[in-house]
C-alpha cells in the first residue's frame, strides 16, 4: 500500500457488496485520526449505519458527528445534499425550490442527479474553504462508496454532467468536482476485496473501467484473509489422524483444521491474482474471528493498517 | 419444507438479498433443481461468476434465454433449464424498439443523451430492465417457472423501489407539470413560468433541460406502454403465482437486511416464501472437556499441532455461535412454518455443476435428508 495514502485529502473506498467496505473505511479513519488528522468518514445513500458502528449513537441524518476525538462520520442522502445546495446557490428562490416536493421529484429522477448531489457534498467536505456556514475544514475525507458498479458511477458522474450540461452553474460545479477527482495528489481510490473469485473479478474489472475514465486504483485492500495455520507437513499428519478412531470433539478439531487449510489455500490463489495485477499496491487485512465488528475490532484493524502504511 | 414444496404451483421465484450473499448461485441451484423435477425453467442471472456462467453454458451476455444442454450439465433433467445473463442496455433498447411507433423514432430516442445515460449508468436501470424481462418471460415466454436473480446492491430494497422511481421519471409527469403554463409548478412557487424556468436552468444547466424536453417529447406517447407494463409486473409480483425467497449469509449485517426486507415484503403485500442462509457455520459439537480433547489430540498429532488445532476450533466456534445467534434473531421474525434453509460454508467457491448439486441437496432434500447431511457434517 502506498505510504502516502493518508496524505491525500479525499479517499474513495469501493468494492463488491459484502467485502467489508464500511469496516475498512472506519479503520482507515481511525488510523488517520491517530495521526492527528481531522478526519470524516462519509457514507452515501442515507444508510446511516456508520456512527453506530463507530460506537456512537445515531446522529441526525446529514449531521457531522464526532464519534471519537478527531474522527467524524456523516450520512449523505441526495435529498439532503440538494436542499443544502439550493440554499447555498439559489438564494431565496433556491430556498423556495428546496421546499417544493415536485421539484425534488423531478430533480431526483434526472439521470445521474442523485450521484452528482452526493459526490458534490463529498467535494464540499474536502474543501479547505467549506461552503457551508461555520463549517471547519477536514484534513481527510473518506467515502464509504456504494458497491462497485454504482461506485464507479459516483466517480464518473461529475465528468459526464460537465459534458452533458455544457453550460450553467451545474456544468461549472461538476467540472470542478471532476477535476478534483482526477487530481491524484488530492484524491485516491481504494478497492476492498475479499480473496474470493467474484470480488477479485470485480476489482479487476473496476480497475479496467477506472483506467478508461482516466482514473486508477491507488491501493487494493485484501480483507478477511485466513491465517496460515497449517503447513504441508501438518496437513499430512492431519490426514493420517483423520483416518484413525477419535472422539467426536477431536474429529471436529481435525476436520475444522482441514477445512481451514483448504479455504486458506483457495484464498491464496485468489490473492495471487490480485498481487499479479496490483503488485506494490496490495495490503492484507486479517479475518476477524469475532461475533461482530465493534470498536475493539476496528482499533485492531487500524493497527494493521498503520503497519501497512508505514 | 424444502424449495420444491415452497415453489409448488409458483410461476415466479425472486431471489432477493444484500450484495455478496450468494444470490446468483442460489438462483442457479433453484432453477436446476426445479428443471430436474420436470419443469420448464428459465433463470435470469445478473452477474454470475465466470466459472459459474461457463458451467451453465453461458459464454456471454445475451438477451434471450438459451437452453442449457443436459449433456453439458452431466446431470439428468426431466424438464428443461434455460439460462440468460441480463444485458440491461440491450433490454432497454429492445423495449424502445418495441414501443416506438416508427424505427426512426426509436433511433432518435436511442441517440438522445439523456436516454444514453438513463439506459446505462443510472442506478435503477438494471432493476427496471430485470423487471421488464420478467414480464416478457412470464407472460410471453411459456415457462413454468422463471427464477430471477436480483441486481447487486447494498440495499435489498433498491430492487423493489428502483423500477417505481424510474417509472416516475419516464412518466415525465413532474416535468410536464412544470412546463405547462398553468401547471403545478407555478402554483407552488407563486410566480410565472419565467423565473421558474430560470431557476431550473440555473440549477440544471440549459442544455440538460433541452435534452430532457426533447427526450420527453419523443417518449411522451409511449409512456402509457411503460406504465401498463410496470402495473402488470407489479400485479404479478403481488399474486400468489410469485414467491420471494430471501437469500442471506449468517453475518450480522446481511441478517439485519433480511429482517428489514422480510418486514418490507409484508408492508408491500408481496409474497414471502422462505429464507436461504448461505455460508452457515454449524456447531461442530461440544462434549468432552477441552483438557481431555487436548490430551487426545496431543497423542494423535503431537502437542504443538494439537494446540493449534484447538485454537483453530475455538475460532471456528466463535463463528458458529455468531451464526446461531444471528439466525435465531431472524427466526423470531418468521411466522411458524415459514422455512429457513441453512447451507453450510463450503471449503471452495461454488463454481461448477458438482458444486450446484451439492447445494441442491440442502435446498431440495427432505427434512430427514437434511438432518442426515448435518449429522455427516458434524460427526
Amino acid at each position: 500500500m502506498p505510504s502516502g495514502l493518508l496524505e491525500r485529502r479525499l479517499i474513495f473506498v469501493t468494492g463488491k457488496g459484502g467485502v467489508g467496505k464500511s469496516t475498512v473505511s472506519l479503520a482507515l479513519g481511525i488510523a488517520a485520526a491517530r495521526r492527528g488528522l481531522r478526519t470524516i468518514v462519509a457514507e452515501v445513500g442515507g444508510d446511516d449505519r456508520l456512527a453506530r458502528s463507530a460506537g456512537s449513537g445515531r446522529g441526525a441524518p446529514f449531521e457531522e458527528v464526532e464519534v471519537s476525538p478527531g474522527l467524524f462520520t456523516i450520512s449523505i442522502s441526495p435529498e439532503d445534499a440538494m436542499g443544502e445546495y439550493l440554499r447555498i446557490k439559489g438564494g431565496a428562490f433556491g430556498g423556495a425550490l428546496s421546499h417544493s416536493r415536485l421539484f425534488a421529484t423531478f430533480a431526483m429522477a434526472t439521470p445521474g442527479m442523485r450521484e452528482l448531489l452526493t459526490v458534490g457534498k463529498v467535494w464540499e467536505l474536502s474543501q479547505a474553504q467549506r461552503r457551508t456556514r461555520d463549517a471547519e475544514p477536514y484534513d481527510l475525507v473518506i467515502v464509504d462508496s456504494p458497491a462497485t458498479g454504482h461506485g464507479r458511477g459516483l466517480l464518473r458522474t461529475p465528468r459526464t454532467f460537465s459534458e452533458i450540461a455544457a453550460v450553467g452553474p451545474i456544468a461549472h460545479q461538476a467540472g470542478a468536482i471532476a477535476a478534483t477527482i482526477a487530481d491524484r495528489s488530492f484524491t485516491a481510490v481504494v478497492a476492498v476485496a475479499t480473496p474470493e473469485e467474484m470480488p477479485v473479478n470485480e476489482t479487476l474489472s473496476l480497475h479496467a473501467s477506472l483506467l478508461q475514465d482516466g482514473l486508477d486504483l491507488d491501493a487494493v485492500l485484501v480483507n478477511a484473509c485466513y491465517p496460515q495455520r497449517f503447513d504441508l507437513a501438518d496437513l499430512e499428519r492431519l490426514q493420517k489422524a483423520n483416518r484413525r478412531r477419535a472422539s467426536v470433539r477431536a474429529r471436529a478439531a481435525i476436520r475444522a483444521a482441514l477445512s481451514e487449510h483448504e479455504r486458506a489455500e483457495v484464498q491464496r490463489e485468489q490473492r495471487a491474482r490480485l498481487a499479479h495485477a496490483f503488485d506494490g499496491r496490495l495490503s492484507t487485512l486479517p479475518f476477524v474471528f469475532s461475533p461482530s465488528i465493534g470498536i475493539g475490532e476496528l482499533q485492531q484493524l487500524a493497527d494493521t493498517l498503520e503497519q501497512e502504511l508505514r | 419444507m424444502n424449495v420444491e414444496e415452497i415453489l409448488a404451483g409458483k410461476g415466479v421465484c425472486v431471489c432477493a438479498g444484500s450484495g455478496g450473499v450468494g444470490k446468483t448461485t442460489t438462483a442457479a441451484v433453484i432453477a436446476l433443481g426445479m428443471a430436474a423435477r420436470g419443469l420448464k425453467v428459465a433463470v435470469v442471472t445478473i452477474d454470475p461468476a465466470l466459472r459459474l456462467a461457463n458451467a451453465l453454458g453461458l459464454e456471454e451476455l445475451s438477451n434471450e434465454p438459451s437452453l442449457v444442454s443436459a449433456e453439458l450439465l452431466g446431470t439428468p433433467l426431466e424438464g428443461e433449464l434455460w439460462a440468460m445473463m441480463l444485458d440491461a442496455k440491450r433490454t432497454f433498447d429492445e423495449l424502445i424498439e418495441l414501443v416506438a411507433p416508427t424505427p426512426e423514432r426509436a433511433e432518435e430516442i436511442k441517440a438522445n443523451r439523456v436516454y444514453r445515460e438513463l439506459s446505462t449508468a443510472v442506478s435503477g436501470s438494471q432493476e427496471f430492465t430485470a423487471v421488464s424481462k420478467l414480464y416478457e418471460l412470464v407472460i410471453e415466454g411459456g415457462f413454468d417457472l422463471v427464477v430471477l436473480d436480483t441486481p447487486p446492491s447494498r440495499n435489498a430494497l433498491d430492487f423493489l423501489e428502483a423500477p417505481a422511481r424510474l417509472m416516475s421519471f419516464l412518466d415525465g409527469r413532474a416535468l410536464q407539470l412544470f412546463l405547462r403554463p398553468t401547471g403545478f409548478g407555478m402554483r407552488i412557487v407563486g410566480a410565472g413560468a419565467g423565473p421558474l424556468l430560470g431557476a431550473l436552468r440555473r440549477v440544471t444547466g440549459v442544455d440538460l433541460l433541452a435534452d430532457l424536453t426533447t427526450f420527453f417529447g419523443l417518449l411522451g406517447p409511449m409512456t402509457e406502454v411503460f406504465s401498463q407494463r410496470a402495473r402488470e409486473v407489479e400485479a404479478l409480483l403481488r399474486s400468489d403465482r410469485t414467491a420471494f425467497v430471501l437469500v442471506t449469509s449468517a453475518q450480522s449485517e446481511p441478517i439485519d437486511e433480511a429482517i428489514w426486507f422480510r418486514r418490507r415484503l409484508d408492508e408491500a403485500n408481496l409474497p414471502f416464501a422462505g429464507v436461504v442462509i448461505n455460508r452457515f457455520h454449524h456447531d461442530l459439537g461440544s462434549g468432552e472437556s477441552s483438557e481431555a480433547v487436548a490430551s487426545e489430540l496431543a497423542s494423535l498429532v503431537g502437542a504443538d499441532l494439537g494446540a493449534r488445532l484447538l485454537a483453530n476450533l475455538s475460532d471456528y466456534h466463535v463463528l458458529a455461535a455468531r451464526d446461531a445467534a444471528n439466525v435465531a434473531r431472524l427466526q423470531r421474525e418468521l411466522v411458524d412454518g415459514e422455512p429457513l434453509l441453512p447451507v453450510p460454508q463450503f471449503d471452495d467457491d461454488i463454481h461448477d455443476v458438482a458444486g450446484l448439486l451439492r447445494v441442491q441437496e440442502y435446498l431440495f432434500g427432505t427434512d430427514q435428508r437434511r438432518a442426515e447431511l448435518l449429522e455427516d457434517l458434524i460427526a
